[in-house]
């Protein structure tokens, strides 16, 4: 399996003020690659550059210093619509991802802007409809609703499903259940599960829960400080830490079955 | 152990006393039964959580009996008690003066928005003492009284010297727990005080809660969050609340490790707990949602999302079992 997405030694400094000048760094030399048909979740906690890094990819801010290739090649060489094609997004609020006014046909009818050779509404109509079917979704239920009628994790599902009307290589899925319920964070991780295995999706997945990662992951990077402090397969790096940082973290998620001695 | 003590020795008095308490929201969409009919005793010593899914109510019910409502929301029917006073039948410079200032202490979701972002923390911390006790203390005094509580609870002191901008949101929040908790009330209800918040800190927040709890400087306190494992962590008793109505009670252990009401079940399935097989066991989440509450369903609320519905579900209100300490709402166990 060929590699998709490739990050060398990335970097990014924010920089403040004009005359005194503040620096911070928020992205320190990371490198790490992505192969198609995997997902690849970056854990780290609030602060560890971990959505910076996600931003970067999706060329949403620019890095200070590094490089990313994408198929092999600089994803600033691109055409801003053809990357957009191949890299697509699911962010962290879906509250604020809708633009309220509209029924969710607007946005789904408007991701077709992006491809070259634009269906006709009724094709476009159908397709949205197959694609709902596909993730489990009646489509007569959400179709010509608007955002406020709907449910947290049914609309980072429609999300997920509009960022695959472009078939895109790359999804990065900033923390896409955080602000969803625990009774529906599940159903998200599945779909994306499924669209891995049966759409050959890779999946950059930011999250700060090491569970989630568990459960969805095949390879994880763990964060520290604007550095990778620890990476490797989810369930070597989970069960088997070797940074004392990893050790930390996982000693601090809260076990369901057995009680801390507090 | 010594938690089940106290409980033990003061089994009559109760701290809070909630009794078949309703209270709607009221507007141009209608009438929302936001919390519909719910009974909970908190005695001394005790650590309740109470969780659901978003939608459930369980805010609302924060309010109701903390008396702070938002404004559409309000309070209908039913006896809210705390240490004696019934909160909604007695006059508000009481319920201000009394309950609010000297027995309770509510800590609300949006933390972010808690603390005053143009003063310090210390300047805050004088402010709250003014309101709180009535007499006006200098900055000084009441910096030193606080450095004392927060070295009580293993805070940092720097923090008093910091604007609220400066603060990461785990601190800000133990923050926030550590100033409400200077006034030493009896209880303390705090709403989703750890989901905004990764692991690490997280962890710190429930630490220092069970702290302030152990050291006597809250009796109890009540916890209203979403996240299952971190309510086992933090209380010894869970309730589970669903659309407006408290569907079980009983012991973290009893509830976590056997659910009996079908919610309970698929909300304990949907959870993500770290470890090793549940990379390789298929997890499901709750199908449908939340039933809307401006026309609650008549019978179960649970029913179109429940997998074991039989014919009297839709007819007729599921009863409320109590077997010792567990209390659980649905036909199953009649």
């Amino acid at each position: 399996m060929g590699e998709l997405l490739e990050i060398e030694n990335l970097a990014k400094l924010y920089i403040s003020g004009y005359v005194w000048t503040e620096k911070k760094v928020a992205v320190d030399d990371v490198s790490f690659s992505i192969k198609k048909s995997e997902i690849f979740c970056l854990v780290g906690e609030s602060g560890s550059g971990k959505t910076t890094i996600g931003n970067i990819v999706l060329r949403l801010l620019k890095p200070t210093g590094g490089k990313i290739l994408l198929d092999g090649r600089d994803i600033y060489s691109y055409d801003k619509k053809t990357y957009w094609r191949k890299v697509q997004v699911v962010f962290q609020d879906p509250y604020s991802s809708f633009n309220f006014f509209y029924t969710i046909d607007k946005p789904l009818d408007d991701a077709f802007n992006l491809l070259e050779n634009r269906p006709s509404k009724v094709e476009r109509k159908k397709i949205i409809r197959t694609i709902f079917k596909k993730i489990g979704m009646n489509p007569d239920e959400i179709m010509g609703r608007y955002p406020h009628q709907l449910s947290g994790g049914q609309m980072q599902r429609i999300l997920i499903a509009r960022s695959f009307i472009l078939h895109p290589e790359l999804l990065v899925a900033d923390e896409p259940t955080s602000m969803v319920d625990a009774s529906t964070r599940v159903a998200v991780l599945n779909e994306l599960l499924r669209l891995k295995e049966e759409e050959e999706l890779s999946v950059l997945f930011i999250t700060h829960d090491l569970a989630q990662a568990y459960y969805i992951g095949d390879r994880i990077a763990i964060m520290q400080k604007g550095k990778i402090v620890e990476s490797g397969l989810v369930e070597e790096v989970i069960f088997k830490p070797k940074h004392p940082y990893t050790k930390d973290l996982i000693k601090s998620v809260p076990p369901l079955y057995e009680k801390w001695k507090l | 152990m010594t938690v089940l003590k106290i409980t033990g020795e003061k089994k009559d008095k109760d701290l809070l006393l909630v009794k078949d308490l309703r209270g709607y929201y009221r507007g141009i969409f209608g009438v929302v039964h936001a919390v519909d009919g719910v009974s909970l005793q908190v005695g001394e010593g005790e650590r309740v959580g109470v969780a659901g899914e978003s939608g459930c109510g369980k805010s609302s019910f924060a309010q109701l009996i903390t008396g702070t409502t938002t404004p559409l929301l309000h309070y209908e029917s039913g006896e809210v008690r705390v240490d004696g006073y019934d909160i909604w039948n007695i006059s508000p410079e009481v319920l201000r003066k009394k309950v609010k200032c000297e027995l309770i202490s509510y800590v609300p979701q949006a933390m972010l928005s808690s603390l005053n972002p143009i003063k310090k923390v210390k300047e805050f911390i004088a402010d709250m003492f003014r309101e709180r006790t009535g007499c006006s203390y200098s900055v000084k005094k009441v910096c030193e009284i606080a450095t004392e509580h927060f070295e009580r609870l293993n805070l940092d002191r720097s923090v008093l010297d910091l604007y609220p901008y400066e603060l990461s949101g785990g601190m800000m929040q133990r923050s926030i727990i550590a100033i409400s908790t200077m006034a030493t009330p009896k209880l303390l209800i705090t709403d989703e005080p750890t989901s905004a918040l990764d692991v690490s800190s997280q962890k710190r927040v429930i630490k220092m809660m069970i702290d302030i709890q152990r050291k006597g400087i809250i009796k109890s306190f009540v916890c209203i969050s979403h996240d299952l494992s971190a309510l086992n962590q933090l209380c010894n008793r869970i309730v589970i609340m669903y659309a407006g109505e408290f569907v079980e009670s009983g012991g973290n252990e009893d509830v976590i490790k056997h659910p009996l009401h079908p919610y309970t079940k698929a909300l304990m399935d949907s959870l993500l707990p770290l470890e090793r097989e549940t990379k390789y066991k298929p997890l499901s989440s709750i199908p449908g949602v939340v039933p809307d509450l401006r026309n609650p369903p008549h019978g179960c609320r649970f029913r179109d999302r429940c997998e074991k519905r039989m014919e009297v579900c839709n007819v007729e209100d599921p009863p409320e079992i109590v077997k010792g300490k567990r209390m659980v709402k649905c036909w199953l166990y009649k």
